[in-house]
């Protein structure tokens, strides 16, 4: 540390690193600034050439015709389907996961079984079940894709929590059982709550990948639950892009994942590498 | 132990019995129900359910757009994926240490990752708009006069456009997880790297790329598998065009069965996508040693 050059050779390197740092911030973070400026500007801002860098005025037209039109609903339709979905998808995947993890039961194949559907290519399942449920009348319904979603998550919920569970320790369990709980009780009172940060962590993923879905929310819905990311490519093609429609309908599906990823961010990084390492 | 060891004797599988079912419902079922149909000669226009064969499946090798959307598939995920890895490393190196406002700068640089696929997509065909775009405007500063190219439109250009998004969404993803398993590196045995730059090869190729090397390649694989399915940013940015040009597995899969409405032979398609998939990740799997 008495070093005196080599002590500000680290404060060069910090003050570059530094740089670096508010570039890279600049560069991805400039694209998502770009679909919020747009949504607040007006049809002459937005086109105009050179472009306009920022709105002159914060105005709310171009969410107020969403509204108008009914398509914020579809924003609606994604909340329903993304949360029902995550809470059915937490509970059947926990206790799941319970399962493997405690009896493992069905030995190892059971748990690769289950990890292997999440393998498939969306496209090549999405097929046979637009077929299947045409037959079962589940085409634009929102049990079809609520079931789903619940079905589509449970691969990744359940090896997840099977992580999160095996570092339970155990004897909390058997002591629970000796004080009289049954085994219903010990799930609920004992295994639910120590893996509170595992279950927060892989409820804002399952919530996630629900939200982004466009191929399944494409092909299995019509008219009555459309997604908002279905409805973003409504306004695609033609000779107009209704920029401003797709800039705020972005925006408005996308505000419910920050807030919910800003809300639970402390156990994001944990869940994220937890679910690198054990796959 | 012993309570926990031997409980009562369904209790297990009236825990996991949901789960299966659910996973048999839409997973399973659907899967056996389109492998009948592949060897059958539906059409969603006339439902002939005469057994056909293998005739789908024979189709598959004399058709040139399919072997081409494989083709532009594995183009992009070549190019794509070890991008990501490196840029991701890279940044993962230069937030590893302390840095004022690191909280915040990792935050807003994992944005890109939790936005949908489709909405990325939708963005940067805002951004790369020949006229009223963003990014043209940019390029035209450094070149010193406008450029109006068509990404969307001209050959040359429609795949660094949709790589570009790629890397732009998804770069941070490479980046949290190397981030993460930098941090569990042990720092005592790499400090000395830090001093020159001969040494830090050293180090990271003998100490910190073995360390590393497990989380990396689940990553990878994560990463690779979601490339060679990728259909919404393609979809959104070019819809596969133009022409089919830029038509991935995914997108021809799409187009087969909910435009052209060849039922069976999209189920052979399918089942195509899924032996090639299951090869790959046993080979990766292998490859990487990740077996158990």
């Amino acid at each position: 540390m008495k070093d005196v050059p080599f002590h500000r050779r680290k404060e060069t390197k910090l003050v570059l690193r530094y740089l670096i740092a508010m570039v890279l911030v600049i560069i991805f973070v400039f694209p998502i600034y770009w679909l919020f400026a747009i949504s607040f500007k007006t049809p002459g801002e937005i086109f105009s050439f050179p472009p306009v860098w920022y709105p002159k005025s914060i105005q709310f037209n171009n969410y107020a015709v969403l509204f108008k039109d009914g398509d914020a609903k579809t924003v609606g339709n994604s909340l329903v389907l993304s949360s029902v979905s995550t809470f059915f998808a937490m509970i059947f995947g926990t206790i799941a996961a319970y399962s493997l993890a405690r009896f493992k039961t069905g030995g190892e194949n059971l748990g690769v079984w289950i990890i292997s559907q999440r393998m498939m290519p969306p496209v090549a399942i999405a097929f046979p079940i637009f077929l299947f449920y045409v037959w079962l009348g589940w085409v634009d319904t929102y049990i079809g894709l609520i079931i789903l979603y619940t079905a589509f998550s449970l691969p990744y919920v359940i090896w997840m929590m099977r992580g999160y569970i095996e570092e339970i320790p155990l004897e909390l369990e058997e002591s629970a059982l000796i004080d009289g709980c049954n085994r219903w009780e010990v799930l609920w009172k004992v295994v639910f709550p120590m893996a509170r940060s595992g279950l927060f962590a892989t409820a804002v993923f399952t919530f996630v990948f629900s939200w982004n879905d466009f191929l399944f929310a494409l092909v299995l819905t019509r008219t009555e639950v459309t997604t908002y990311t279905v409805q973003v490519t409504h306004y695609f093609g033609g000779q107009s892009n209704f920029w401003s429609k797709i800039a705020a309908m972005s925006v408005l599906g996308t505000i419910p994942v920050f807030i919910t990823v800003a809300t639970l961010q402390r156990y994001l990084v944990r869940g994220i590498s937890m679910g690198a390492v054990k796959g | 132990m012993a309570a926990i060891a031997h409980p009562d004797r369904n209790f297990k599988y009236w825990l996991i019995s949901p789960a299966i079912f659910l996973l048999l419902l839409v997973g399973l079922f659907p899967l056996i129900f389109s492998l009948v149909v592949s060897f059958m000669r539906v059409t969603m226009l006339e439902t002939d359910t005469s057994f056909a064969g293998l005739v789908n499946y024979v189709q598959l090798f004399h058709d040139a757009r399919l072997w081409q959307s494989l083709l532009h598939t594995v183009l992009i995920m070549i190019i794509a994926l070890p991008i990501e890895l490196l840029l991701g490393l890279a940044m993962a190196y230069l937030f590893l240490d302390h840095l004022p406002g690191r909280q915040l700068l990792v935050s807003l640089l994992v944005l890109p990752t939790i936005i949908s696929p489709i909405v990325a997509g939708a963005t940067w065909r805002l951004l790369l708009d020949n006229r009223f775009g963003p990014i043209n405007q940019i390029i035209g500063w450094f070149a010193g006069h406008p450029v109006p190219a068509l990404w969307t439109v001209n050959p040359g250009l429609v795949y660094p456009a949709i790589i570009f998004c790629e890397i732009w969404q998804w770069t941070p993803f490479m980046f949290l997880i190397l981030l993460a398993a930098l941090s569990n590196v042990d720092r005592s045995l790499t400090e000395a790297a830090e001093i020159d730059g001969a040494r830090f090869w050293r180090s990271f190729r003998y100490v910190v790329l073995p360390a590393i090397f497990p989380v990396m390649s689940i990553a990878i694989l994560i990463r690779g598998l979601d490339l060679f399915r990728i259909f919404d940013i393609i979809w959104a940015l070019t819809a596969g065009g133009p022409g089919t040009m830029t038509e991935t597995i995914s997108v021809y899969t799409y187009v087969q069965g909910f435009k052209q409405f060849e039922s069976s032979y999209t189920a052979a398609i399918a089942f195509l996508v899924i032996a090639l998939l299951t090869v790959i990740v046993t080979w990766a799997i292998r490859r990487m040693g990740l077996a158990k």
